[in-house]
């Protein structure tokens, strides 16, 4: 899916660009964003570096997996495929934990080292797994609670108010996760009924 | 509700304070496990490295074109059936692909409309309840060398829609 999605992306982006009169833009886009890539990754391994080293402590004097057994009633529901003790336990419920924290880039590094464990749960197979998906989708749903960023730009624009949105930012959170966690469990249904024939 | 950036200001060092000191009561040798932790990090930022480059002109591309734009307007006539308005169309559009490009369509919005409009409202709360599906996807995806990614793009599209509606019935109801 992946080579037609960015394949598309490029040429109606050029198309578009020349039939537009903008293909002087496009030129510049693809040198600037290419340069923006690489500046941003420079930026990623600093603090992604800090946050492994930090979470390698916690690992190591029994902290997440104090956390991750909070979690497990619910890990355990949410993925019935991953065996009870295995590592990618502690990833996900750790990815989960910052999501909801809004450490949006603290939870990126734990969430690829859940994907990278959960191919190797799935005999390393190109195909994603049931697990996958379903981590992906809750991922994507949203789940911050708190939304401090916005709050800090609504008060930067003058807004007499700015946390007025805040319940209802949560409400819509917990109406797209449920939604995404409602999908999830039906497809999976599903595609272990279609697995089973 | 200024206690909650304030409150934010103190999560990372709280998280720093409360495992470092984990560590050292329970005698952890925690320096040269931060160190030995850094190194996996930076393996992580150098395979997904390639990915965003890519990824990143890909967007680039669609957003100097004015291919994004023009999407926005063919949708305009079925966004007036559902009572989304057009202006933000773009903003949940861009969303999926980057979150730094629809903070500044949001930006954008507050400027011209106030953060306090129906505007303003609305995106607040939109932003607030959505994540960027493409760019999620292809790193996720990528570091894991998944190449079919099955129901998972049905079901992050399926969330944030009902995040999206959510986001309207709730300023339509609250403000």
């Amino acid at each position: 899916m992946l080579n037609y999605l960015w394949g598309i992306m490029i040429i109606i982006g050029i198309t578009v660009g020349i039939l537009r009169g903008n293909i002087a833009e496009v030129s510049n886009a693809t040198l600037n964003s290419s340069k923006e890539a690489v500046s941003l990754c420079v930026t990623m391994l600093g603090i992604m570096a800090m946050w492994t080293g930090l979470m390698q402590v916690a690992k190591k004097c029994g902290l997440v997996a104090s956390f991750t057994k909070a979690l497990r009633p619910i890990l355990r529901y949410l993925f019935p495929d991953i065996p009870k003790d295995h590592i990618v336990n502690e990833y996900i419920a750790s990815n989960m934990i910052a999501n909801i924290l809004g450490l949006g880039w603290a939870a990126t590094p734990m969430g690829l080292m859940a994907m990278k464990e959960l191919k190797k749960l799935n005999q390393n197979s190109n195909v994603a797994s049931c697990d996958m998906c379903t981590f992906l989708i809750i991922n994507i749903s949203s789940l911050q609670l708190i939304p401090v960023n916005i709050i800090a730009y609504r008060s930067q624009y003058g807004s007499a108010n700015p946390s007025e949105i805040l319940g209802a930012g949560i409400i819509a959170t917990i109406i797209s996760t449920f939604v995404g966690v409602v999908f999830s469990m039906v497809a999976r249904k599903s595609s272990n009924r279609r697995g089973q024939q | 509700m200024k206690f909650i950036i304030y409150l934010s200001d103190y999560i990372i060092p709280f998280v720093f304070f409360y495992i470092i000191s984990m560590g050292l009561v329970t005698k952890t040798n925690i320096y040269d496990e931060f160190i030995k932790g850094a190194k996996d990090g930076f393996k992580v930022v150098l395979d997904i490295m390639p990915t965003l480059i890519g990824l990143m002109v890909g967007v680039g591309v669609l957003r100097a074109s004015g291919a994004l734009d023009l999407l926005a307007k063919l949708l305009e006539p079925i966004t007036g059936i559902l009572h989304f308005p057009s202006e933000l169309v773009p903003i949940a559009l861009v969303k999926m692909f980057s979150s730094s490009a629809a903070t500044s369509l949001v930006l954008d919005i507050f400027k011209q409309y106030g953060p306090d409009s129906y505007y303003g409202r609305m995106v607040s709360i939109m932003m607030s309840c959505t994540e960027t599906i493409f760019y999620t996807m292809s790193v996720y995806f990528m570091v894991a060398g998944v190449k079919k990614t099955r129901y998972t793009l049905a079901g992050a599209l399926t969330a944030t829609l009902a995040g999206i509606v959510a986001s309207v019935v709730l300023t339509n109801l609250i403000f």
